[in-house]
């Protein structure tokens, strides 16, 4: 009944009422919602919609050392929420232009669904299923990573096949509890699970001996590691027992939004192999390098138009986050005191794997 | 006159008790010592007493409080408590990301909130009722920001509301319900032609704004205190209509009563909250969207229903039948009769019962922080994620257990003063 | 007789909301018709949501491989098992903490809501202390410090390694307590221990029926026997006489360190007791209130007609104010059974695979089915507490004081 005479009511009548409260996204958007004024919401494209909101919803994790946290000042940081702040930079020439959703493992994917957030940077990892039955489109990948173990140097094990018997902290909700399952499997030996809710109770319960090993993405293992009271007392076992390429995600059926944030990483990657860098990057004004001058947007061509962004975006985007190089360093590098080599994650003219299509 | 007199004149001072029954040993025989029962009971109380606080005293009382991070309080003393993780944090403990410039207004509400109960539990100031009925406005208003305009006009329309049902049903005869149906239609056609233009012209005239806070960035207690609150008030008029209902004559009305309550009382909170997180979504029309706060807020505000009639529903179950009876033998209708006789009674039954339901769901926000949502356990959990404060652990859950501890102690002995003081009349 | 014409009262539209007579049709007719409306818009939305996502309605995923381990099982599995199966396994898991932990509460809470009364002025105020402090803090928070407790403050079992280890295992090296569970002895039974269990069972029954004659004796004669005794002798004796004359049949089989970890033996995983422990003395705290309440309702005037009867106190307790009071106590006491139940929802914070960790968080987590997985889970719960409630009532139907 309430239904038919919303249906029915001109949209102009209550458009003032729309734009006054359910824009402004303060609780009279659940009165809203409740009476039942909710068409035409999810109308347009996710990159209009952003662009109309006036910032973009980026969900992180929890917390997870250098890729997602929030500092004494309260405000996030990390590798993942820079990759937010770059795109945000793109659409808005404004890093601050990010709403940080935190979101647990068990609840990230049902967020992007329901549209709570719009693009998850939350260290996950691309996956078949992921991909096809959860109905998500990976953008690229940010960070290549695999599942790896640690233990005490003390225990005296120099490798994961030692480990038969053991018990094991993992986190509840991830693909490394498969992984883990699978692997000793294959290799016909016993283990006892000890899950738990996230990677500082992990560590809690590692240092503490309720586990003998700790198994998570290899780069959170020497993140740990490295800040431990005396990081020579653990070791991080040489195997690595699966490919857990990290990077961002968004809703199916979206091309246009996903093209934007495929794009914006890729951009990063390729002003890393350009050597362009947040401090330089007015110096390229001039340069001979089609690319960079239509990465830039400083020569004729406006690339962006195509996807419906501003011309300089990709300028913003590396002029206030920096390349994919500066935004590791910062957040992951021996800077941050994390201390992660950039093995295989480097830029393949450095020897790693990291590579673009051109921007052309 | 002679100057024998068998009179003592001055009183001789009391000697002192014999020392074996002077009170404090007389005290500490009788209560602690009286039999080899309670002689072993009370050492072994003793004992246990000393082996709690032994090791706890000297950890909290030599507790650091100026170290920037974990490491640097490992340096001076790894044995006591690292307090400086609350002297670096409980900005965000309180507030979560609440801008700090703005912390005047949940500040403001916090006292307003006293305020607005005072008619409700001191009779005195029971003419102050309708502060308590605006205050859930100004509190939104507050703590959200923007316009006040919104706020406005909802009042607006819930007392032109109140006023068309006065006029059809006093001024132009109409029977009840369609005086209701009047109001209700009322009601409807508000919210579709006048408020948008309503809100639009006085914004423009009277532009009355405060900076707008998003729901993301509420954290800490005051994200408890809002969702215990909201919870709490909203659920009132739902929980009475629902006790109504329950005890209703209309089979149809009752069973569907019924069902509900039994249902959201037959499955935890956590379900709940995740079908507000995973799955409320799905229930709304396709591409609504609003934060998860709000969710939270309405699946506790289902919860707390439940429970709240169920309270409501033993109120009214302790009133004598003759209540009923009486109020009908005066020809009261039956709304008339519930709202002058049978309610004010009932209500004043459950309040002891009410407080007790609001320090369970305000115990019970916090597993909100299971939904990754950051009230104090999920900010102790994203705190510990922080580089420079990873490894903390019982600083933070004694501080926030005890600031729980010190709302909900306060709330129940509050709640047993009041037990105690309605306990007037009869028996 | 001329028949009277009742004048015809013409049927109008307004009397359905005027009339008496009609009203209450045309409310549940209203109520009904917003009732349908309601669950008819939620469920439309449901299926046009699930359209523009592209999922479906589909619980096949139960049969499918899970591929992940659960640490505690009360029933074979493993990670071929399928997700049902995990779901079973936790839904196992749930009912036994439910289980065990009614019994410590029950048991605790009597205690503490007893010793409450207590004219022992130190001991009230503790117990005091111990229900204020644990009813006034979260329950989540209980669960979490006391499983950190027991992490922190117990040694790993590596500190058992070595010629000279810094931890040892108790209670005559059978029992060791580590911070990743306890171990302890489990029976081996062997030939003969079949005639063992048939002479403890026929040892209880032995005790029933002395209770009986105990009973009848007492009200017949007056006389006392000192029951308590007698049955403890009944239920301990045989057994032990007979497991000597068959030679020991049922032999212990002590856990040992071996590799990570300790062999053999029961373990009882720190989770777990984390878990139990938080939920039974949390409700334990409701419990004693209870009792305390319970025994308060009991008019002082009973106790004062035993004690001038000449009944010692414990009897007073045993006889006279416990049976009356159990008729206050038990309906309150199954509803905090019931929330204790619902609390074990919270296992996830300290990792224990209950069936909100399996079916309600790896197996939604894995398939992505959340519809389903939240489905079933409510489902179950509603089912334990729906039993629970039709026994609350067949309890309040039993005990209500005949003739009142």
């Amino acid at each position: 009944m309430i239904l038919t005479i919303m249906v029915g009511t001109p949209a102009r009548c209550w458009e003032g009422f729309y734009k006054e409260v359910i824009m402004k996204k303060s609780l009279f958007l659940s009165v809203a919602a409740i009476v039942g004024l909710t068409a035409g919401v999810a109308a347009a494209g996710t990159l209009d919609d952003t662009i109309a909101r006036g910032h973009v919803k980026c969900g992180v994790s929890t917390g997870s050392p250098g890729f997602s946290g929030v500092d004494d000042s309260g405000k996030n940081v990390g590798f993942d929420v820079d990759y937010c702040r770059a795109l945000a930079a793109a659409i808005f020439n404004d890093p601050m232009a990010v709403k940080f959703t935190p979101l647990s493992s068990s609840v990230r994917f049902t967020a992007l669904a329901s549209g709570e957030v719009d693009i998850l940077a939350r260290n996950t990892t691309w996956t078949y299923s992921r991909d096809t039955d959860l109905k998500q489109t990976f953008l690229g990948v940010t960070y290549y990573d695999g599942q790896g173990f640690m233990a005490k140097t003390s225990l005296g094990v120099s490798s994961t096949l030692e480990l038969d018997g053991a018990t094991i902290c993992i986190q509840v909700g991830t693909t490394t509890e498969l992984n883990l399952a699978d692997y000793f499997k294959a290799n016909g030996m016993s283990y006892e699970p000890l899950p738990t809710s996230d990677n500082a109770e992990s560590k809690q319960q590692y240092l503490a001996g309720a586990c003998d090993a700790y198994t998570t993405d290899a780069s959170a293992l020497h993140g740990t590691r490295i800040n431990m009271e005396n990081p020579s007392d653990h070791i991080v076992l040489p195997e690595i027992v699966s490919k857990e390429p990290l990077g961002p995600l968004v809703r199916h059926g979206d091309d246009e939004w996903a093209d934007v944030g495929r794009w914006v990483l890729n951009a990063l990657v390729i002003a890393e192999e350009k050597g362009i860098t947040s401090a330089n990057i007015d110096s390229f004004s001039d340069t001979k390098d089609a690319e960079i001058h239509r990465l830039l947007g400083t020569g004729d061509d406006d690339m962006m138009a195509m996807m419906g962004m501003p011309k300089d975006g990709m300028y913003n985007a590396i002029k206030h986050v920096g390349n994919y190089g500066e935004i590791f360093e910062r957040n992951l590098g021996a800077s941050s005191g994390i201390n992660i080599e950039r093995g295989v994650n480097n830029s393949w003219t450095n020897g790693g794997i990291l590579y673009s299509p051109p921007f052309r | 006159m002679s100057n024998i007199s068998f009179v003592r004149e001055k009183e001789i001072p009391q000697s002192p008790p014999p020392i074996t029954e002077s009170n404090a040993i007389r005290w500490v025989r009788q209560n602690l010592f009286s039999g080899w029962l309670n002689s072993l009971l009370t050492i072994l109380s003793v004992y246990f007493i000393y082996v709690c606080l032994r090791d706890f005293i000297p950890w909290a009382y030599g507790g650091i409080w100026t170290a920037n991070s974990i490491r640097e309080c490992l340096d001076i003393n790894p044995d006591v408590a690292c307090f400086s993780v609350i002297g670096a944090r409980w900005r965000q403990l309180l507030f979560g990301f609440y801008p700090t410039e703005e912390y005047w207004r949940p500040i403001l509400t916090f006292v307003l909130l006293f305020i607005s109960i005072a008619p409700v539990l001191i009779p005195r100031f029971a003419r102050f009722f309708w502060f308590s009925l605006i205050y859930p406005g100004i509190a939104v208003w507050l703590l959200w920001g923007g316009s006040i305009w919104p706020v406005f006009s909802i009042y607006l329309a819930i007392s032109l509301t109140g006023l068309v049902f006065f006029l059809a049903k006093n001024k132009f005869k109409l029977s009840s319900g369609f005086s209701f149906t009047a109001a209700i239609l009322f009601f409807f056609l508000y919210f579709i032609f006048i408020a948008g233009p309503f809100i639009a012209l006085f914004k423009y005239i009277l532009p009355i704004n405060l900076v707008l806070i998003e729901s993301l960035q509420f954290g800490g207690f005051l994200l408890s205190m809002i969702v215990g609150f909201s919870g709490i008030a909203a659920s009132f008029p739902i929980g009475i209509l629902l006790a109504l209902g329950r005890q209703s004559d209309l089979p149809l009305v009752k069973m569907i009563c019924v069902g509900f309550i039994e249902f959201i009382r037959g499955v935890p909170l956590i379900t709940l909250l995740f079908v507000a997180s995973v799955l409320l979504n799905y229930f709304l029309p396709p591409g609504t969207s609003f934060d998860i706060i709000i969710r939270v807020i309405i699946m506790v505000t289902i919860f707390s229903a439940a429970y709240m009639a169920e309270v409501i529903r033993g109120g009214l179950a302790a009133l004598p039948v003759g209540q009923h009876e009486a109020s009908a033998a005066l020809g009261l209708s039956y709304w008339q009769s519930q709202r002058l006789i049978i309610m004010p009674q009932a209500l004043k039954i459950s309040i002891p019962g009410i407080v007790n339901t609001f320090i369970g769901l305000f115990k019970d926000t916090t597993l909100v922080s299971i939904i990754s949502l950051l009230d104090p356990v999920g900010l102790a959990s994203l705190i510990r994620a922080d580089q420079k404060w990873n490894g903390i652990y019982w600083e933070l859950y004694v501080a926030i257990g005890l600031m729980f501890f010190i709302c909900c102690f306060g709330m129940s002995q509050y709640s047993q003063y009041l037990e105690r003081k309605l306990k007037t009349d009869n028996s | 007789m001329s028949s009277v014409k009742l004048p015809v009262e013409k049927f109008r539209l307004g009397m359905l909301l005027g009339d008496t007579r009609y009203r209450s049709t045309t409310v549940q007719v209203i109520a009904f018709i917003i009732f349908v409306s309601v669950v008819f818009w939620l469920v439309d939305n449901t299926v046009k949501n699930l359209a523009l996502l592209g999922k479906d309605v589909d619980f096949s995923y139960l049969w499918m491989r899970a591929g992940y381990d659960i640490n505690q099982r009360l029933i074979p599995y493993t990670n071929d098992s399928t997700h049902g199966r995990a779901a079973l396994v936790g839904i196992l898991n749930t009912l036994l903490v439910a289980f065990i932990g009614c019994i410590i509460a029950t048991i605790i809470g009597v205690f503490v809501g007893i010793l409450r009364l207590s004219k022992n002025w130190i001991v009230a105020k503790l117990m005091s202390v111990y229900i204020e402090g644990f009813r006034n803090i979260p329950i989540l928070l209980w669960i979490v410090m006391i499983f950190a407790l027991l992490t922190e403050f117990t040694p790993a079992p590596r500190a058992f390694k070595g010629a000279d280890p810094e931890a040892s295992m108790i209670f005559f090296q059978s029992t060791a307590v580590t911070n990743r569970g306890a171990y302890f002895p489990s029976p081996v039974w062997g030939d003969g221990s079949v005639y063992l269990i048939l002479i403890f069972i026929l040892s209880l029954a032995a005790i029933f029926l002395f209770r009986r004659y105990a009973k009848n004796l007492q009200e017949e004669t007056g006389k006392n026997l000192p029951k308590f005794w007698i049955s403890l002798a009944i239920f301990f004796i045989p057994s032990i006489l007979f497991y000597f004359i068959l030679g020991g049949p049922v032999s212990l089989e002590y856990p040992y360190l071996k590799g990570f970890n300790f062999k053999d033996g029961i373990y009882v995983r720190n989770s777990f007791i984390a878990l139990t422990l938080a939920l039974s003395l949390y409700t334990s705290a409701f419990i004693g209130e209870i009792v305390r309440s319970g025994i308060l309702a009991i008019s002082k005037g009973q106790t004062e007609a035993a004690s001038s009867l000449g009944l010692r106190p414990s009897r007073i307790m045993n006889l006279i104010i416990l049976p009356q009071a159990l008729r206050v106590i038990v309906p309150p006491m199954i509803s905090n059974y019931l929330n204790l139940t619902k609390n074990s929802s919270l296992a996830i914070a300290v990792g224990y695979m209950d069936v909100r960790g399996t079916l309600g968080g790896i197996t939604l987590n894995q398939t992505g089915r959340e519809l389903e997985s939240m489905l079933l889970l409510m489902g179950f719960y509603l089912c334990v507490s729906l039993c629970v409630s039709a026994i609350i009532n067949y309890f309040n139907r039993s005990f209500q004081i005949k003739g009142l």
